[in-house]
C-alpha cells in the first residue's frame, strides 16, 4: 500500500529555539488542557470508589467521597478490615479465583490445540469448519442458559464451579481460535516444514514449537480469559447458588445500597484491582488481543 | 495483513496424510466436544423450546405464542425500546470519542497517560462500574458527586434562600406570594418586626448577633428580622435577649401591592428604609430567602435512569474505541496528511476529508463490535439500576434472564427473548464471516 512515496516532503521547521518551542507549546495548550480535564473526568468515578471505601458509615450517611479533602483524617481502613474478616467476601474471592484461573487455562489448552489444527493441519472440510466457528463468535449466552441450566441439573453441574468454568470455556473458545489460529498462521512456515521434514510428530511440533513461538498471542487471550471470567456476573448468577464469585456476593448486598455502602464500596474495589493489576501488568498483550480479535 | 490461509503441503506418503487427517481430528476434538455441547446443542434446543410452553422444560406445542408475548407484554416492550436506544446512541458516541481521543492525543508527548487512563474502565467489570457510577449519580447533592457539581453551578446561578424551613412566629406575619408580609400597615417613622421559628440553630447564618428593637426614625420604615426563639420559649412577637437577629434576609417594602424598596438585614437582623414618602406601607421578607436549596437531579429515577446508564457505559467503552481508533492511525501513511497539510488544507479539512475516509474500516469495526456489545449489555443494568426502576430500565438481556430465571421460570418466553437477541446480531455474524472469507480469498 501506498507504495507511491514520493520524495519525503520536508517541511520548513522554525529552528528548535526555546521561543520556537515556547511557541509550540502555546499553540498546543488547549489541546493539553482538554486532555488534561477529560483525563481527570474518567479518573474521578474509580477514585470516588476508592475514597468511599475508606470512609466510615458514620461520614457516608452524610457526605460524599470529597469529604476527605476537608477531613483526611476520616479516612480509615477498617471497611477492609472488616472485608478480610468477613468469610462471605474472602470465600467469594477463592471462588472468583478459581473460576477465572480455570477457565483461562482450559480455554488456552484446548484453543491452541483447535488453533493449530486449523492453522497447520491438512483436513477435508477444514475452513469451512474455521467458518462455524466463527460464526459462534456471535452467539449470545442467553442462548444457552436455559438448555444448560436443565443439563446441569440432570448431571450435577449445578452450582459447581466446574459447570461456571466450563460455560465460560464454551463461550470463550470461539474467539480463542480465532485469534490463535491467525496468529499461528502467521508463524515462519520453513521452521514447521523442516520440523516436518524431521520426522517430528505434530505433537512434538505442537509442544516444542507452536506453543514457544505462540506465546505472546496465548497472553493476549489468558489475560482476556481472566478478566472476562474474573469480572462476569451473568453465568455465575444463573449456574451457581452457594458457589458465589465476587460478582454475585456483591450483588446480594445491592439491595440495601444506602446502608451497606460500607461493605459494597470496599468489596467493589477489591473486585476490580486485581483485573486492573492484571491490566497494568500485562497491557501491551491486552491491547494486542484487542486489536487482534477487532481490526484483522 | 495475514498471510493468506496456508494448507499445509501436499503431503509426500499416504500413511502420513492419515495420519495427519487423524491428528487433525485429536487436535480439534476437545474443542469441537465443548463448542457442540455448551453452544450448538443449546442454540438450537432453544430455538425449539421457544414454541413450546411456558413452563418445564418442554412443555407443549404452542407454536408462535411466546414470540406473541414478547411484542405486546409492556415490560418487554419497554425492554426493546431501550436496547433501541442503546443502539442508537451508544455506538456513535463511543466511535466519536474514541475518534476524537486517538485524533488529540497524537498531538501530545504523554498520549501514553492519557490512553491508559481512559482505558482503564475496560478492565473493571461492567457490574463494578455500575456500583462506582451508583455512587456518583446519588441524587442528594451531599452524597453524589455529579449532583454536588449540579449545586455549585445551580447556587452560583440562584443560591438558595438563608431560611428554606422558617415560618412566623405571630399570626401577625402571613404567607405572601412564597414570601412572608407583616399584616400591621406601616408609615414612615414606624417600626416592623418580623419573628420567624422553626429555624434550626445550625441554619442560622454564621455571624449572626443578638437582635434589638431598633429605635424609630423619622421618615424611616426601621425593622428587625429576628429568631423568635429562645429556649424555655420566650414571648413570641418581643424581641428578647438570647435571639438573634438573621442576617442576610431580603426584606421588601410594598406600596399597594407594589415593592418600592428592598433591602437586606444587618448581623443583628436590623433593616432600615430610608426616604419615604408618606403613605401606607407594609414591610415582608422576599420569596428568595425561602427558597429551598437545590435538591439535584433524581439520576437513578424512572427519567434518568437511561442517560445515566447510557453515560456509565460510554466512559467503558471510549478506551476501546481510542485504542483501535489509534491503532489504525498510527498505521496511516503519513505521507499522504502532510501531502494535505503542504496544499494548504486545514486541520478540520485534513480530519474530514483525509483521516476519516482512510480510517473507515477501522472506524466501521468498532462501530460495528459496539452494536453487538449493546444489544448484550446485561450486568450494568443490574448493578446501576434501583430496583425500583429496573422495569424502566430493562434491556433484552436482562429480561430474557429475568423472564426465565427469576421468580417464574418461564422458559418459554425466556426462550423466545433469547431467539430474539440472535436473530438481532446475526446480520452482524453475516458480516464477520464476508470479513473471513474476504480475508482468506
Amino acid at each position: 500500500m501506498a507504495a507511491t512515496a514520493t520524495a519525503p516532503v520536508v517541511i520548513p521547521r522554525p529552528h528548535d529555539g526555546t521561543a520556537a518551542r515556547v511557541l509550540r507549546f502555546v499553540a498546543r495548550a488547549p489541546v493539553h488542557v482538554v486532555l488534561v480535564v477529560l483525563g481527570l473526568l474518567w479518573l474521578v468515578p474509580t477514585f470516588g470508589l476508592f475514597i468511599t471505601s475508606i470512609l466510615p458509615q458514620s461520614e457516608l450517611a452524610s457526605h460524599g467521597w470529597w469529604v476527605i479533602f476537608s477531613k483526611p483524617s476520616v479516612a480509615t481502613w477498617s471497611n477492609y478490615n472488616a472485608m478480610f474478616h468477613n468469610s462471605g467476601l474472602t470465600t467469594a474471592l477463592k471462588t472468583t479465583a478459581e473460576i477465572a484461573v480455570g477457565n483461562t487455562l482450559i480455554v488456552i489448552v484446548i484453543g491452541a490445540l483447535a488453533g493449530y489444527a486449523f492453522a497447520w493441519l491438512d483436513f477435508p472440510g477444514r475452513d469451512w469448519l474455521f467458518i462455524g466457528v466463527i460464526g459462534l463468535l456471535v452467539v449470545p449466552l442467553q442462548m444457552a442458559l436455559i438448555p444448560m441450566f436443565k443439563l446441569y441439573d440432570t448431571f450435577g453441574l449445578f452450582d459447581t464451579a466446574l459447570g461456571i468454568i466450563l460455560f465460560h470455556a464454551a463461550f470463550g473458545l470461539p474467539f480463542a481460535i480465532f485469534l490463535l489460529r491467525n496468529f499461528f498462521a502467521g508463524l515462519p512456515k520453513d521452521i514447521l516444514e523442516s520440523a516436518r521434514i524431521d520426522g517430528a510428530s505434530e505433537v512434538r511440533i505442537f509442544l516444542r514449537l507452536i506453543l514457544p513461538l505462540g506465546l505472546p498471542a496465548i497472553a493476549s487471550l489468558g489475560i482476556f480469559q481472566f478478566l472476562w471470567t474474573w469480572n462476569d456476573l451473568i453465568v455465575a448468577l444463573t449456574f451457581g447458588q452457594t458457589v458465589q464469585p465476587i460478582t454475585v456476593w456483591i450483588f446480594g448486598q445491592l439491595r440495601e445500597f444506602g446502608t451497606s455502602i460500607d461493605v459494597i464500596a470496599p468489596a467493589s474495589f477489591i473486585s476490580l484491582v486485581i483485573p486492573l493489576a492484571v491490566f497494568f501488568a500485562f497491557q501491551r498483550y491486552f491491547v494486542q488481543g484487542l486489536l487482534a480479535g477487532s481490526v484483522k | 495483513m495475514e498471510p493468506p490461509v496456508q494448507a499445509a503441503p501436499p503431503p509426500s506418503a499416504q500413511p502420513r496424510r492419515f495420519g495427519r487427517y487423524a491428528s487433525g481430528a485429536l487436535f480439534l476434538a476437545p474443542a469441537l466436544f465443548v463448542l457442540a455441547v455448551w453452544i450448538v446443542y443449546p442454540a438450537i434446543y432453544t430455538i425449539v423450546r421457544s414454541f413450546f410452553g411456558q413452563q418445564g422444560y418442554i412443555g407443549t406445542w404452542v407454536g408462535i405464542d411466546n414470540y406473541k408475548r414478547l411484542f405486546t407484554t409492556h415490560t418487554l416492550l419497554i425492554a426493546i425500546r431501550n436496547n433501541a436506544i442503546w443502539v442508537a446512541v451508544v455506538p456513535a458516541l463511543v466511535t466519536a470519542f474514541g475518534l476524537i481521543f486517538a485524533v488529540l492525543t497524537e498531538r501530545v508527548r504523554w498520549s501514553v497517560a492519557f490512553k491508559t487512563v481512559v482505558f482503564l474502565p475496560m478492565a473493571i467489570s461492567a457490574f463494578a462500574t455500575g456500583v462506582t457510577w451508583r455512587i456518583m449519580y446519588q441524587q442528594d447533592p451531599s452524597l453524589g458527586a455529579i449532583n454536588a457539581l449540579g449545586r455549585s453551578i445551580h447556587d452560583a446561578f440562584s443560591p438558595p434562600g438563608v431560611l428554606s424551613s422558617a415560618t412566623p412566629s405571630t399570626a401577625n406575619v402571613a404567607p405572601d406570594h412564597g414570601g412572608l408580609v407583616l399584616k400591621t400597615p406601616l408609615h414612615p417613622g414606624g417600626v416592623a418586626l418580623i419573628g420567624l421559628t422553626g429555624i434550626p440553630p445550625t441554619d442560622l447564618p454564621s455571624g449572626a448577633k443578638q437582635a434589638v428593637t431598633p429605635p424609630p426614625k423619622g421618615g424611616d420604615i426601621v425593622g428587625t428580622v429576628w429568631r423568635d426563639f429562645k429556649p424555655g420559649g420566650g414571648v413570641p412577637g418581643k424581641v428578647e435577649q438570647g435571639e438573634l437577629g438573621i442576617p442576610g434576609v431580603t426584606v421588601q417594602l410594598q406600596q399597594n401591592g407594589r415593592t418600592v424598596q428592598s433591602t437586606k438585614t444587618n448581623a443583628a437582623g436590623a433593616f432600615d428604609f430610608s426616604g419615604l414618602k408618606p403613605g401606607t406601607y407594609q414591610a415582608g421578607v422576599g420569596a428568595s430567602t425561602f427558597a429551598q436549596a437545590w435538591g439535584g437531579y433524581a439520576w437513578l429515577g424512572p427519567s434518568l435512569i437511561i442517560p445515566s446508564l447510557l453515560i456509565a457505559y460510554i466512559w467503558i467503552w471510549a478506551g476501546f474505541a481510542m485504542v483501535v481508533i489509534a491503532a489504525g492511525l498510527s498505521a496511516m501513511p503519513r505521507d499522504v496528511l502532510e501531502a494535505a497539510r503542504t496544499d494548504g488544507a486545514s486541520e478540520w479539512q485534513v480530519f474530514r476529508r483525509v483521516t476519516v475516509p482512510l480510517l473507515w474500516p477501522v472506524i466501521s469495526v468498532v462501530f460495528v463490535t459496539m452494536i453487538i456489545n449493546v444489544l448484550k449489555v446485561f450486568d450494568i443494568v443490574l448493578a446501576l439500576a434501583p430496583e425500583s426502576v429496573q422495569a424502566d430500565a430493562n434491556v433484552i438481556a436482562l429480561a430474557m434472564w429475568r423472564t426465565a430465571f427469576s421468580g417464574v421460570n418461564d422458559f418459554g418466553t425466556g426462550s423466545a427473548i433469547a431467539v430474539f437477541l440472535f436473530l438481532l446480531v446475526i446480520p452482524v455474524l453475516a458480516l464477520n464471516i464476508k470479513r473471513f472469507k474476504a480475508e482468506a480469498s
